[in-house]
């Protein structure tokens, strides 16, 4: 197939897009544009060194490395923090590019992306089902299943546990890469072993001997970097272990899927033991009711827990995906969430709660149905 | 007559233990021509020519399907392919060019043992220092991966093509991962391995490239070689 004949399945997914940046526009949102090349560093600092993996890297002689645009959302974030008006609702249209890291996948490199998003202080459940209700309808009758999660729960089931601030702020940072958190969890409910060398090191800080040997200090971390450390490991080794039967509660919490009114009540039951969350699942059960107002049948939404958690960390509240059934090999179809935190990253002391999704118009448009 | 080419290290110790490997084996490889000259034959097997490569090379020109087969380290092999399996198949391991891939920090970081502690410490360097903790390395996608599967982060990989150990005294990177085998460069530089499994072990190994020319006089050749080398 050459490059430069337009395919029939490129035209298609065109006017998909089309399509649906129309109905967007409709909607009221205002349409915009972002540059192909993105100043790297910005994507650097907010995802780490992963999206290297992802997005393509290049160089500019003047302006550094720049990367092909993994996303829309981060230059439409910024400009909104740098000069938007509030409320506001964006949408646009345009190819994104993702890195290719195995062979014969059938993933593109290159691909269109149209997308929404709200930016609004008033009612934050409310926009949540504004999003994810227009995204419902743009879809529907393309045999798509919606998932949905909440990471809201997620930081609250954190935020509350009857440990240190220290913890709980390694716990917080490591939502997103489960692996991590969970021997995070393990180690604090003391139910996996100190590294060799800690203990020596916690006794001998513990009879103020000298822990440095002979080794000269090298590199930029400075000597007080390292006994600060030292001083929060003495303070973690002398912090209570969390108790065990919480720790396997808050395993169990992650692991909650469901429909949405019977995940509430799986919910509801782990909050006798961990009644800090109940908040947060009134937020869930008012969000429910607003998806239900706005023509959601919410009596058969899947709900899981840990949606969200391995996608790239900027969600922090509502998560939700569409995902073709019977499809494995795809990727969702649509996705999005809440991201608050990301505004206050990007907006340089400002924040305002934002929520929002993209659609894939190519993979609609293979899948086919009625629009 | 078809015949089959083997791309192997072109210079230094790496070649000269490829070579005893074979000939041991019953095939004796040579360079021909003038000393400089990257040219070579093969006895004892027929079929099979000889392709004098750089070590680094050699991935890319299997997984382009202009040799059949190679010898390189896997360490190689697997930072520059992609799904390295899927276009190569290791036929034997050599038993020579051991090397681990470690990550290692300053010995002076007595509160660093495990990647626990690499990573709270990448946390805390960020924090005071405004930039992500640096890791110097040239096996950027072996380092990545391993750090993302293991669930670290907010550090950076930075680019070094040699004399990697001296970027932490230098201040142009705060942790190193390199191939080592005995370990001593490092802790010539002051730096101790962190305890922990090696990112990769690697070794010589002799590979088939999948995506090469394969037809019924190649498989043939192939396979008188491998009875030869009882591999």
């Amino acid at each position: 197939m050459s490059s430069v004949t337009i395919s029939k399945a490129g035209q298609a997914a065109r006017a998909e897009g089309q399509r649906l940046f129309g109905a967007f526009q409709n909607w009221g949102a205002v349409p915009v544009e972002a540059a192909v090349l993105q100043p790297a560093g910005t994507l650097l600092d907010l995802y780490g060194e992963d999206i290297r993996a992802r997005a393509y890297v290049t160089q500019d002689p003047v302006q550094g490395e720049m990367m092909l645009r993994p996303d829309f959302t981060v230059p439409v974030v910024q400009a909104h923090m740098a000069d938007g008006a509030e409320p506001a609702r964006y949408c646009y249209l345009g190819e994104v590019f993702r890195k290719q890291e195995g062979l014969g996948g059938a993933r593109a490199a290159e691909y269109l992306q149209v997308g929404y998003e709200v930016f609004d202080r008033d009612q934050p459940l409310r926009s949540d089902a504004e999003v994810f209700a227009l995204f419902a309808r743009l879809l529907a009758g393309r045999g798509l299943r919606a998932a949905t999660g909440d990471i809201g729960i997620l930081r609250a089931a954190v935020a509350g546990l009857p440990t240190s601030d220290t913890r709980k702020a390694a716990l917080m940072r490591h939502l997103w890469r489960p692996a991590r958190f969970r021997a995070l969890l393990e180690r604090y409910a003391g139910r996996t072993p100190m590294p060799t060398g800690r203990t020596d090191l916690l006794a001998r800080l513990a009879a103020g001997e000298p822990v440095f040997g002979d080794a000269p200090q090298i590199g930029l971390r400075s000597r007080a970097e390292i006994e600060a450390r030292m001083a929060r490991l003495a303070e973690d080794a002398a912090t209570p272990a969390i108790p065990s039967d919480l720790v396997d509660g808050l395993e169990a919490l992650l692991s909650v899927a469901d429909v949405a009114p019977a995940a509430l009540v799986q919910m509801r039951a782990f909050a006798v033991d961990m009644p800090w969350i109940s908040p947060s699942l009134d937020l869930f059960e008012q969000r429910l009711t607003a998806l239900a107002a706005h023509g959601v049948d919410v009596e058969i939404l899947q709900f899981e827990a840990s949606y969200g958690r391995t996608t790239l960390e900027y969600y922090d509240g509502f998560v939700f995906g569409f995902f073709a059934e019977g499809r494995d090999d795809l990727p969702p179809v649509a996705g999005g969430g809440r991201y608050d935190a990301l505004t206050a990253v990007l907006g340089q002391g400002r924040f305002i709660p934002a929520v929002g999704g993209v659609i894939r118009p190519a993979l609609l448009a293979e899948l086919g149905g009625t629009a | 007559m078809s015949r089959i080419k083997i791309g192997v290290p072109s210079k230094g110790r790496l070649m000269d233990l490829t070579f005893d490997w074979f000939a041991t084996r019953g095939v004796t490889m040579r360079r021909t021509g003038a000393e400089r000259e990257y040219s070579g034959a093969v006895d004892g097997v027929s079929g099979v020519d000889l392709v004098l490569l750089s070590a680094s090379e050699i991935p890319r020109e299997m997984a382009a399907g202009r040799i059949h087969m190679g010898v390189t380290g896997t360490d190689l092999v697997f930072e520059k392919l992609a799904d390295p399996l899927a276009q190569v198949e290791v036929l034997s391991e050599m038993g020579f060019g051991h090397a681990d891939l470690i990550i290692a920090v300053p010995e002076c970081w007595v509160d660093v043992e495990t990647l626990d502690d690499l990573d709270a410490v990448a946390a805390a360097f960020r924090a005071d220092h405004g930039f992500r903790l640096r890791i110097a390395t040239k096996y950027h996608r072996l380092v990545r991966d391993f750090l993302r599967q293991q669930g670290v982060a907010d550090y950076q990989l930075v680019d070094s093509q040699g004399a990697t150990e001296g970027t932490v005294r230098n201040l142009t990177a705060e942790a190193v991962a390199d191939i080592t085998s005995t370990g001593e460069t490092l802790r010539a530089n002051h730096l101790k391995i962190l305890e922990i499994e090696p990112v990769l072990r690697s070794q010589a190994t002799l590979f088939r490239a999948r995506s090469a020319d394969w037809d019924a006089a190649t498989l043939d050749v192939l396979a008188q070689l491998r009875r030869k080398l009882g591999v």
